[in-house]
């Protein structure tokens, strides 16, 4: 029942914060800051409580579950279940919304009830993704974070440069992620009536979908309309194409909550979905997939060093990290698997900062582009040194969460795929590149304009603080995190059989 | 009880950089020295004692594993044997006297906080660097020395030249860091750890001697060290790293951190053993860049610039050292340098600042009188540099690593070695004549204003002056026990001629540099100032063109490839479908007009058409 509620709370708090809207703009961003820790909270103590050591075989895999009937004449039930995966997942939803909820504190300022409705059903709908174990129930959370992310970009998005405007950022997000999501809806419903032939069943559950019989010649097409829906949101060069401008045009929550979760749950599809249904065709893909990984690192870094607008900067170095998730998923190995759960979780804070972060100065000195900033260090007080923070991690150096995600992703991968991974590797220097460009263009060289700017308030301040703090502790100890997600990692690592690296063969249990 | 000294040594400069940094500029300057001074102080105390408590056989301390998955379990553990503490002993206690002179380099500068915060960064990562008992914990290491020296060299923020200098040694650094992470990878793949100590003793047992597994193990370790020790070809960075702040020169750019490389090699030494030929390209490259960094060196005309050429050099004398198999001399030199470059670097920046911030030596001279402090320890380290011998640091060291060179029987990079002895003379001849001997180049130079400060400004000269001397020579333990065999151990045969003829290098660059520089100065201006002598020297300045080669190969088509692919050409192509269908909407739009003359026009072809196809598909078929 608690995971029903996991849901349920951003939904209803949503909809207090519309309603709450005529007592004025502080009472629904006091609402939303509420419910986001509400669903924070509970994740934390389910965490806390929760035992995520290998199951046996008998065992189910499952730490909650919980199920009821819906529409039982097309075998289609509400069917959620929590493992540590979609725990971490979820957790990390819960602090990123409430962050994203304090980051817009002062940024939105008209029709604050309804901005926070989309902000809370976005969540809400992220959460049922990570949660939804029946295929027909995942479809509907797919499609449910999209329509509110299009409203949060369209009516309180920045009219950007020339040409890109905010309206059709949202209408680029929306048809792009809805055409990839139908091809995912045909893919699902082809695999249920393959299997009601099959068997005479008609079900969309992940569990008895698991195993099904799919024909040769049209498995590789099930399973690619599964990864083009996942590519798309990833994303995965060449369906990136909306990201740059969602993200330049998005509010700051907006950002947040894109980088943040919602590329998350493409990663966290493939895992749960796209992998255990269709090992075979996975497998015989994978060397396509890491081609795809290493084609998004390198175009991604080379993107990001020629933007001007740092957000559509920090958006391309998203698909340049999002590279190496990819080549993690489609390696076969348990270490890789476990590095991009934690690259998952790095990116999420590293992003996160910098959206956040330039945001603030955004509220500061009124502009985006970056040939109009340059010498900020020594104008704003503590700003820059979080940007380093921040920048240090997104070029992966050691003692941050983003380095032990990358490293782990190429010690895994190695063995398997050296090539892949001296390529990958070349992308540690581009990271650099970009990373330090945004630095050395933002906060180096001489000040555009002159006199000093205000520094960050408590809010901003903590924001900061918190999101450093857990940077470093994941970069320094990750290990909670990868108990957590082990189980999960290990059974999807089995899944590619002898593909598996040789030296974690005696290791993995 | 050893554990907890060495833990207090790295976490105080840790504590430091936390102070400096949360207190976001809330500190006064005073108290920003006192702390930043202070916590590398007290590290450099705390070493010594764990150097008196040292037990005499290497120790592990491992504080908690980092993460594990499967075999793979990297440990934040450090290793504590007499190289980690003899590198421990260099980086507290040079890294003290430098952080203790750069309160007199930097008083009144804006951002002294974020200097020492940064300098106290730096003291931390590079004693982790050290003590990592696996090369993971190493690699953090290595990259926290490497953003600490960006963010040091670019330091003067606001010169957009030194954020490019900053920039252009983190990337070319980084380059090999590449490497050697490749090699990361390939070691523990192939032996299934990362702990060094391990590695030491698998790889024997797991590889054949030459084999291609330790060859290319090997390369790619010694392509991070490349980097990171600035040799031949990844080079490039160090002399425009000199637009940092005089201290962090003498700290980051020629007392440690470029050292690491040195460090790597000899700490890994039985990786490198087994790949012989990769050993000989260390030294191989290492006499290479000695050369071409020395004659460099001969052309330069700003102080700073030929010291870091020097280091560049005197680095190649260890890679030269490491390439014959002697570890431990490679090491010696390690440690002479870093007090005799140390010196040399805080004398220059007592020049500097002296002299209102000019580095030019065609613009300083005739300064002995009037700096006689720098004067002095420019004396001291440069003929600790030349090796002029018995009575400096750098004699022995050099020595050794020349008479390790015969003793394994390469005779070109003995000569090579003999060379490097003679032009090294020959430009830090020059270096001092420019600086404190003839006529005062500019109004700077002829109004210095000398530092007085006792504390801040003599102690740190005075201290390594004496290090310089053969003090220094004495007070390294001799780390023999440590590494295999070198192959000039227990023979002596040939080892006093050897002495002679390192001496005999050293005068005949000392004298040819007289006579070159004080009865031939006229002459030798009129040799650079055209024709053959010009191009040489330009090519000798512009360091025999190497950013030029790299500028033309690496960084335009790069640059290139950003302009051309700026505006995102695969999503362009991904517009296709959306553009096709805005041009059957705008075909299809115009149907629509909304005359009826149109629309009958446009049935009465249709019905034509469809009866005609009918007609014809009936005849076809009767």
């Amino acid at each position: 029942m608690i995971l029903l509620w996991l849901i349920l709370i951003p939904f209803l708090g949503g909809l207090l914060c519309w309603q709450a809207e005529p007592w004025g703009d502080r009472v629904p961003r006091w609402i939303a800051l509420v419910t986001m820790l509400f669903v924070l909270v509970i994740s934390l103590v389910l965490w806390w409580s929760g035992d995520f050591r290998l199951p046996d075989g008998s065992q189910s895999p499952w730490l909650l579950e919980w199920r009821a009937p819906w529409i039982p004449r097309f075998g289609i039930e509400v069917h959620l279940a929590l493992d540590g995966l979609s725990l971490i997942l979820v957790a990390l939803t819960g602090f990123l919304g409430t962050l994203a909820v304090l980051c817009s504190w002062h940024e939105i300022d008209h029709r604050v009830g309804f901005f926070h409705l989309n902000l809370l059903w976005i969540l809400g709908g992220v959460v049922g993704v990570f949660l939804a174990l029946d295929l027909f129930l995942f479809f509907l959370f797919w499609e449910m974070m999209l329509v509110p992310m299009y409203f949060l970009i369209a009516l309180w998005g920045h009219s950007g440069s020339a040409g890109q405007t905010r309206i059709r950022a949202a209408t680029r997000f929306f048809i792009y992620t809805q055409a990839s999501g139908l091809l995912m809806l045909v893919a699902i419903l082809a695999l249920v009536f393959v299997h009601y032939t099959n068997t005479g069943v008609l079900s969309f559950s992940y569990e008895v979908l698991l195993g099904t019989d799919v024909p040769d010649a049209l498995a590789p097409w099930l399973m690619l309309g599964f990864f083009v829906a996942f590519a798309v949101k990833l994303p995965v060069v060449p369906f990136h194409g909306w990201l740059p401008d969602a993200h330049g045009q998005a509010p700051t929550a907006g950002s947040v909550d894109l980088a943040g979760i919602l590329l998350k749950t493409a990663a966290y599809g493939i895992l749960r979905f796209a992998l255990p249904l269709f090992p075979e065709e996975s497998q015989a893909f994978a060397p396509v997939a890491m081609t795809l990984g290493l084609v998004g690192i390198v175009y991604g870094a080379v993107l990001a060093c020629g933007q001007q607008d740092i957000k559509r900067l920090i958006a391309y170095t998203s698909i340049s990290h999002m590279g190496f998730v990819l080549i993690a998923l489609y390696s076969g190995s348990e270490l890789a698997i476990q590095g991009a759960v934690v690259l998952m979780v790095a990116h999420a804070f590293s992003s996160a900062g910098l959206f956040i972060l330039s945001g603030q100065l955004y509220e500061r000195i009124h502009t985006r582009d970056m040939r109009f900033m340059g010498g900020l260090w020594g104008r704003i007080p503590v700003l820059p040194g979080f940007t380093l923070c921040f920048v240090a991690a997104s070029l992966g150096m050691p003692a941050t969460a983003n380095f032990v995600g990358e490293f782990m992703i190429l010690f895994g991968t190695f063995p398997t795929a050296p090539v892949v991974v001296v390529i990958a590797s070349a992308g540690l220097v581009l990271a650099a590149v970009y990373s330090l460009l945004l630095m050395q263009r933002v906060h180096f060289g001489p000040a555009c304009r002159e006199g000093p700017l205000p520094g960050p308030d408590l809010r901003e301040y903590g924001m900061m603080l918190a999101l450093v703090l857990l940077v470093l502790l994941v970069g320094l100890y990750p290990q909670p995190l990868l108990d957590t997600a082990a189980a999960t990692s290990a059974r999807v690592a089995e899944l590619f059989g002898n593909g598996g690296p040789p030296v974690l063969a005696g290791g993995a249990d | 009880m050893m554990a907890a000294t060495v833990v207090l040594s790295f976490l105080l400069p840790l504590a430091g950089t936390l102070l400096l940094a949360l207190s976001a500029g809330r500190l006064g300057a005073r108290m920003s020295v006192i702390i930043g001074v202070g916590s590398v102080g007290l590290a450099a105390l705390a070493t010594a004692r764990a150097l008196i408590l040292y037990p005499g056989t290497p120790e592990t301390i491992t504080l908690w594993t980092w993460m594990a998955v499967g075999d793979f379990r990297p440990t934040i553990g450090l290793a504590v044997d007499g190289l980690a503490l003899v590198m421990m002993a260099v980086i507290t206690g040079v890294g003290f006297l430098i952080h203790l002179f750069a309160a007199w380099y930097m008083t009144g500068e804006a951002g002294i906080t974020r200097f020492y915060a940064w300098m106290n960064l730096f003291v931390f990562s590079m004693l982790l660097l050290v003590l990592g008992d696996n090369l993971l914990l190493l690699f953090l290491g290595w990259e926290g020395v490497g953003l600490c020296s960006y963010l040091l060299i670019g330091y003067y923020y606001q010169k957009s030249a030194n954020g490019q200098a900053a920039f252009k040694a983190f990337i070319v650094t980084r380059i090999g860091d590449v490497f050697l992470a490749l090699g990361l990878f390939l070691i523990f793949r192939e032996l299934g750890t990362l702990n060094i100590r391990e590695i030491l003793v698998r790889a024997p047992q797991l590889w054949q001697e030459g084999g291609t597994t330790a060859t290319i193990a090997a390369l790619l370790v010694l392509g991070g060290a490349l980097g990171k020790s600035a040799q031949v070809p990844l080079h490039t960075w160090l002399p425009d790293a000199m637009a940092g702040p005089t201290p962090v020169s003498a700290l980051i750019h020629a007392a440690t951190m470029v050292t690491a490389g040195v460090y790597l090699i000899a700490r890994l030494n039985g990786l490198f053993l087994l790949a012989p030929d990769v050993l000989l390209l260390v030294g191989i490259i290492g006499a290479v860049s000695m050369l071409l960094a020395a004659f460099a060196a001969l052309a330069q005309t700003d102080i700073k610039r030929v010291l870091a050429y020097s280091t560049m050099s005197q680095i190649g004398y260890m890679f030269l050292a490491l390439g014959v198999g002697a570890f431990d001399a490679a090491i010696f030199h390690l440690v002479t340098h870093a007090f005799f470059k140390a010196l040399l670097f805080l004398s220059a920046g007592s020049v500097i600042v002296s002299c209102h911030h000019e580095q030019d030596m065609t613009r300083l001279g005739g300064l002995w009188r009037k700096l006689p402090v720098a004067w002095v320890g420019f004396l001291a380290g440069g003929s600790a540099l030349v090796a002029l011998p018995l009575v400096t640091a750098g004699f022995y060291s050099k020595d050794e690593i020349l008479w390790q060179a015969m003793a394994a029987g390469n005779h070109g990079l003995l000569a090579a070695g003999l060379l490097g002895a003679v032009l090294t003379g020959i430009y830090t001849v020059r270096l001092i004549l420019g600086i404190f001997h003839g006529q005062p180049g500019s109004d700077h130079a002829r109004n210095p204003e000398p530092g007085s400060s006792p504390v801040t400004h003599h102690l740190p000269l005075v201290v390594l002056a004496i290090l310089s001397s053969f003090v220094g020579a004495w007070l390294y333990p001799g780390l023999d026990t440590l590494f295999p065999a070198a192959p000039g151990e227990g023979t002596d045969a040939g080892h006093t001629l050897l002495q002679l003829l390192a001496i005999g290098a050293v005068i005949s660059g000392l004298v040819l540099a007289g006579w070159l520089f004080l009865l031939r100065g006229n002459w030798l201006n009129q040799l650079v100032a055209q024709g053959c002598g010009r191009r040489l020297w330009s090519l000798w300045h512009h360091a025999w063109g190497f950013d030029a080669l790299f500028d033309r190969l690496l960084v335009r088509p790069w640059q290139l490839a950003v302009t051309l692919l700026r505006h995102d050409l695969i999503n362009l192509a991904m517009n296709l479908p959306a553009l096709v269908a805005r041009a059957l909407n705008s075909g299809l739009v115009r149907t629509q007009n909304g005359r009826v003359r149109s629309y009958a026009t446009v049935m009465v072809l249709g019905v034509t058409i469809i009866l005609t196809v009918m007609a014809l598909a009936a005849g076809g078929a009767p």
